[in-house]
């Protein structure tokens, strides 16, 4: 049975200028132990979604089951009990200003009405764990956006939490900082078995972290399963199209080059697996083919640990031989996929 | 400069002026701040929104500050009988001070608690705060700074209508300086209860904003 199960769930706020459907029919299931990105551009729906797993928002249709139970079926009091064991981290922190970095980790545990000392005990724990044990009494003023998200992660975990929602929680940060809160998330999702929700318009950051991943669109769910597959043959446009913005931790520039213009034969997208870099594939297509393809784009990325190649490849304009070129890469093992 | 009993009357205005602000202030604050509070919480943005209960309050808020507080003194003399057996002296003029402070204080209150960044408040409820420990815990600790500055303003409000309520045998300064300064035409003793009145308004803001700026943890 899935942790988490997002079942037919559809959102429509009311708004002065009508309604807005922020969600429609969204399903998804998370299992226990996962770490699953649900990706889209912004405007998607994907921070009301997230909110639906622990009810900030109310779902207009549909449920959410929380290992088996139905959150709409709970009573107030029971859904905060719930919420205790669904932590959240958020794009700006949301830390206690007023409150030194030990109070703010043991916010939560106040809220359960822990004692004092037991409370203390745990966030110095915690402290340990994010490796910001010298910055107990330090206020959040006083700390870099990365060590604001700590502390936040810390505040998640305070009450052992069984889920972790991120609400772009990289967003605010730059890429050498996004990279070691990442890191950070995998620890802890090996570590406490956690499973993690994360929320990012960034590839990069399903693509480092995620197991599985749901790509959202204008409040549908496009494309959905895991990371690997998609990353090697993307179904639907918009997987497509953030794949291929998806240039390291920059995911915001667009990279268009000069060659688009010049050349406008059709470009294809090849992935190379490991077992597939041992021959010089493209160096014999041309040989076999006599025909020169231009390489609009090189680069290798991680995808869940495992390097893959990823490659934009050019064809000859008003080739006859692309649909057999494409069956050779095919033969060899690589993935290809078209572009736009 | 003055003869001793005169000496004594000022010194004395200056206590019956303290009592009357810093009790009214405190009795101010005892209903304006669950006032603010609840107009904070029940507007359309706050934490358990209620069109009814904020309309009601929001009205009733307005109605009082927009009475002159001479006439509302004159208007409220018979609770104030009711409450205090008599309609003169110090401690009477504590309920018109503390009615006219209440609104005010309550709407102080709730533009203060309006400032709490809703991504605190967001988080306090994704852990299973409960509205209860929301307010305690989060918006009253975090508003605290503006709070303070708030109170400071009050007070000051509050001594400044205190001295209007001297014109009608409010006791305090502010009638020494009608006693004396106009009706008697003894401007060196208006003059001094004026420096008096302006040097307590001087020393509560100093105090409050010295209080407001040590508890700002904001600050590096």
């Amino acid at each position: 049975m899935s942790e988490i199960v997002i079942e037919n769930v559809s959102k429509t706020f009311t708004t002065k200028d009508g309604t807005v459907e922020a969600l429609r029919h969204v399903n998804i299931s998370i299992d226990s132990g996962d770490i699953f990105g649900i990706i889209g551009m912004s405007g998607a729906g994907k921070s009301t979604l997230v909110r639906c797993i622990n009810f900030l928002e109310t779902p207009s249709e549909g449920r959410v089951l929380i290992d088996g139970k139905a959150l709409g079926d709970f009573t107030p009091a029971q859904l905060r009990r719930q919420r205790e064991n669904i932590g959240m981290i958020f794009q700006h922190f949301n830390l206690l200003m007023q409150k030194n970095v030990i109070d703010n980790i043991c916010f939560p545990l106040y809220i359960q009405g822990k004692k004092k000392a037991q409370a203390y005990e745990r966030a110095r724990e915690l402290l340990e764990v994010v490796g910001l044990s010298d910055k107990e009494k330090a206020y959040p003023a006083q700390l870099s956006g990365g060590q604001k998200q700590r502390v936040a992660i810390a505040r998640a975990l305070a009450s052992n939490p069984k889920i972790l929602l991120c609400d772009e929680a990289t967003s605010a940060l730059d890429p050498q900082t996004t990279s070691s809160i990442l890191e950070l998330l995998k620890q802890i999702n090996e570590k406490y078995a956690i499973t993690i929700v994360i929320i990012t318009h960034q590839m990069s950051v399903v693509r480092e972290i995620c197991s599985h991943v749901a790509i959202l669109k204008e409040g549908e769910v496009r494309e959905q399963g895991l990371v690997a597959d998609i990353f090697n043959n993307p179904k639907s446009e918009v997987a497509r199209e953030l794949i291929l913005t998806d240039s390291g931790s920059d995911v915001d520039i667009e990279s268009k080059g000069p060659q688009d213009e010049i050349l406008s034969g059709e470009k294809i997208r090849i992935v190379f697996s490991e077992n597939s870099a041992f021959e010089p594939v493209i160096a014999n297509l041309i040989l076999t083919f006599h025909e020169p393809v231009n390489i609009l784009r090189a680069d290798t990325k991680n995808v869940g640990g495992v390097a893959k190649g990823e490659m934009i490849l050019q064809f000859m304009k008003g080739s006859r031989q692309t649909e057999a070129m494409k069956e050779y890469l095919i033969e060899r093992g690589l993935a290809v996929g078209e572009v736009q | 400069m003055f003869s001793e009993a005169v000496t004594k009357m000022i010194i004395e205005g200056v206590g019956e002026t303290l009592y009357m602000t810093l009790v009214s202030t405190l009795f101010g604050y005892l209903f304006g701040l669950p006032l603010g509070i609840c107009l904070a919480v029940t507007d359309k943005d706050g934490l358990h929104p209620n069109a009814i209960i904020y309309k009601i309050l929001d009205v009733l808020t307005n109605i009082f500050r927009s009475i002159p507080f001479l006439i509302l003194l004159i208007l409220i003399i018979p609770l104030t009988r009711a409450l205090v057996g008599k309609s003169y002296g110090t401690t009477a003029t504590i309920v018109p001070l503390t009615i006219a402070a209440i609104p005010f204080i309550g709407r102080m209150v709730e533009s203060s608690l309006k400032e709490v960044d809703a991504g605190v408040i967001e988080a306090a409820r994704s852990m299973g705060a409960s509205n209860l420990r929301i307010i305690t815990r989060v918006m009253l600790v975090e508003a605290r700074t503006s709070l303070i500055s708030g109170a400071t303003i009050a007070t000051g409000t509050i001594l400044g209508y205190s001295a209007m309520a001297g014109t009608v045998g409010g006791g305090g300064l502010g009638d020494i300086a009608i006693q004396y300064g106009y009706y008697r035409y003894q401007s060196d003793i208006m003059i001094v209860t004026v420096v008096l009145l302006v040097v307590l308004v001087q020393l509560f803001q100093t105090i409050g904003t010295v209080l407001a700026n040590r508890l700002d943890k904001r600050r590096v």
